[in-house]
């Protein structure tokens, strides 16, 4: 038994890491407005965002869920705009998915990201309303009935949460670190210092769940680590928020971006009530 | 990412499992919560009954995923709890096999290993409680022996103990973490005095050991004079790895208990509580997962679990009033009645987020020490 990552996962991690890296600091998201960047999406493309659980034959790299979720995590991490796991899912069902030449949307739980971008949508989008999204990096439109909810697709998003719960976590003890108010560095008080070690330990309980569920694949696993890692990135962005005082309620700052990605991650798959009913369920099961 | 176990340690649990299958329905009547020596000699026998079947020093000798089986196993099977035997197996017995001289290991560690001595922790005072260092109780050298004058509080088991784990000052001049002295003390020296001490919960769980001129022999230091502070922090890394996992098992099945009554009593269709009860199963499972981290972690690194234990204690000691909260929510009324299950331990569990280092100290030390930030108030 070892939860943590091995050679190959770290390596995997870090290029993820590195790629996203290049890509934030040459534009911020959003300075593209709802124009979904087709170049970054082929680029994501190439490197195998989408095709990593396809087998080799079929020209993925046939990795399984807990490579996928780490580099879904890094997505996360970098606030990386776009219907990520709705093509991740589409690659090999719908040509051009899995190169990123294809962009596809999908209607999960009442809403749809990125439909009037993307080329297909699936399973399909009757009576779909624009609406003004909350999330300026996320275009919006609501569908009068309730998709239902891939598992994987739920886990995947578990694993953006995550990675912008970590994202979150290292914001705001940076600005703790950095920030100088009576004469000192504001982590050094108490009362900073304990909302951002209970945003770590946020994190790192959601990633022994996450982790634990890409490696199980187990439905009710799955349902847990979504639970936590929404509250990690919601609960996360908002003591971030808190921690960056006035500066983090401007639109400059980062930090609204990050909160506001979360809420609506937390609305797909049916929301956190439908896993917790399932985690109800399963105690009597 | 793997959660597999290997073979050698799947047949370990397969073992485990038969020999409870058989040792358990062998085991006498449980006694009952104020019977102090027939607690000791409940606690004491099991242990004994463990050496015999060779799983005595599974705390000690063995890696931490064997370990973790072993917690595992013993509490689906309702085996008996450490209980008595918890200072000498999980605390003072790890610290002589760490810091003990070979004399040292030989004298205490084997009656420890065969259910044949209790020993009780001689830590906190009422002064020096979160400031640990700050303690005050005083050795002074007299010949072969400490002198050992002041007042120790939160020790259980000390009625039935025989050693005392003892934290001294030595050197009163000496920085606060730099005078401290580490001594098993007998029990049964001339000028102890122990004043049981009633909880919250009603049970004398605790007692204050009041120490008047009490004679220690010099050979019963463990570790160099002074260096107690750094002895102690082996033994408070020890605790902090699979401390819990035999309480996060116990959690899980209380919560599928109150599904089940929750069920019987027809609070089962109120939305709201099912839905709390569905997310404090997300909590235990991620906290069963993060146990298994921690012990990954462990098993690749020194052995010794470092802050990592801090970031599990501070989630787990608050999901842990968090269930019995729930506990109360689905007895209704009945969470009023002492006799009622659940309702002691929703009382004991006020004190997990105080015990070994409360939330607020767990807090600073995962702030200063994982994330970097500067220390201070």
């Amino acid at each position: 038994m070892r939860l943590q990552l091995t050679e190959d996962q770290r390596a995997l991690r870090a290029a993820m890491r590195d790629v996203l890296g290049r890509w934030s600091d040459a534009g911020r998201p959003g300075d593209a407005g709802f124009r979904l960047d087709r170049s970054l999406w082929r680029a994501l493309g190439e490197l195998g965002v989408f095709s990593l659980r396809l087998p080799e034959a079929a020209g993925g790299a046939g990795l399984g869920l807990p490579e996928t979720v780490l580099v879904f995590e890094e997505a996360g991490r970098a606030l990386l705009p776009g219907p990520l796991v709705a093509t991740h899912l589409a690659a090999g069902e719908v040509p051009g998915a899995a190169d990123g030449d294809v962009v596809v949307a999908a209607a999960d739980g009442r809403i749809v990201e990125w439909l009037e971008e993307a080329d297909v949508v699936r399973p399909g989008a009757e009576g779909a309303v624009a609406i003004k999204s909350v999330d300026p990096l996320t275009p919006l439109h609501r569908v009068p009935a309730p998709a239902p909810a891939d598992p994987v697709a739920v886990l995947l998003t578990a694993a953006e949460q995550l990675g912008t719960a970590t994202r979150a976590c290292e914001l705001a003890v940076q600005h703790a670190r950095t920030r100088e108010q009576f004469g000192q560095p504001i982590g050094g008080f108490q009362a900073v210092k304990h909302l951002c070690a209970q945003m770590l330990v946020r994190v790192e309980v959601a990633r022994a769940a996450v982790y634990a569920a890409a490696v199980t694949e187990d439905r009710t696993d799955i349902a847990a680590a979504r639970l936590l890692a929404d509250e990690a990135a919601i609960r996360g962005g908002r003591d971030c928020l808190q921690v960056h005082g006035g500066m983090g309620f401007t639109w400059e700052s980062e930090v609204h971006l990050l909160l506001k990605r979360a809420w609506v991650r937390a609305q797909r798959g049916g929301g956190g009530t439908e896993s917790e009913e399932l985690l109800a369920a399963d105690l009597v099961a | 990412m793997d959660l597999s176990y290997t073979p050698e340690e799947e047949e370990f649990r397969a073992r485990l499992r038969e020999w409870l299958g058989k040792a358990l329905p062998t085991l006498p009547p449980k006694p009952s919560p104020d019977d102090w020596p027939g607690r000791r000699a409940y606690d004491l026998g099991w242990q004994r009954t463990l050496y015999d079947a060779g799983y005595a020093d599974v705390h000690w000798g063995s890696s931490p995923t064997i370990r973790l089986i072993f917690l595992e196993e013993t509490e689906k099977a309702g085996a008996p709890y450490v209980g008595a035997g918890f200072v000498g197996l999980l605390h003072a017995g790890p610290t002589i096999a760490a810091e003990g001289t070979a004399e040292q290991r030989e004298r205490w560690l084997p009656p420890i290993l065969r259910g044949e001595e209790v020993w009780c922790q001689g830590f906190s005072e009422p002064d020096a409680g979160s400031d640990l260092a700050s303690l005050r109780t005083r050795a002074r050298r007299d010949g072969d022996d400490y002198v050992v004058t002041g007042s120790k509080i939160w020790t259980s088991h000390a009625e039935v103990a025989d050693w005392c784990e003892l934290l001294v000052r030595t050197d009163p001049d000496a920085p606060k973490h730099r005078g401290i002295t580490w001594l098993a003390m007998p029990m049964d020296a001339p000028g102890i005095t122990v004043r049981p001490l009633r909880t919250l919960a009603g049970s004398d769980e605790f007692a204050e050991v009041f120490l008047d001129e009490v004679r220690v022999p010099v050979a019963n230091r463990i570790g160099d004079e002074n260096d107690g502070w750094r002895v102690t922090m082996v033994t408070l890394s020890f605790e902090r790895g699979t401390a819990f996992v035999g309480e996060v098992v116990a959690c899980r099945r209380v919560l599928g208990e109150l599904a089940v009554e929750a069920r019987r009593n027809g609070r089962w269709g109120d939305p709201v509580l099912r839905r709390r009860l569905g997310r404090l199963n997300a909590e235990f499972r991620a906290l069963w997962r993060l146990t298994q981290w921690n012990v990954s972690e462990a098993e690749g690194g020194s052995g010794v679990p470092g802050v990592g234990g801090s970031v599990f204690k501070l989630r787990y000691s608050h999901a842990r009033q968090e269930l019995f909260d729930a506990a109360a929510e689905v007895l209704g009324a009945g969470a009023l009645d002492l006799d009622a299950p659940w309702v002691v331990d929703r009382l004991s569990s006020l004190s997990y987020t105080i015990a070994a280092g409360t939330s607020q100290i767990q807090q600073n030390i995962v702030a200063e020490r994982i994330l970097g930030l500067p220390k201070g108030r």
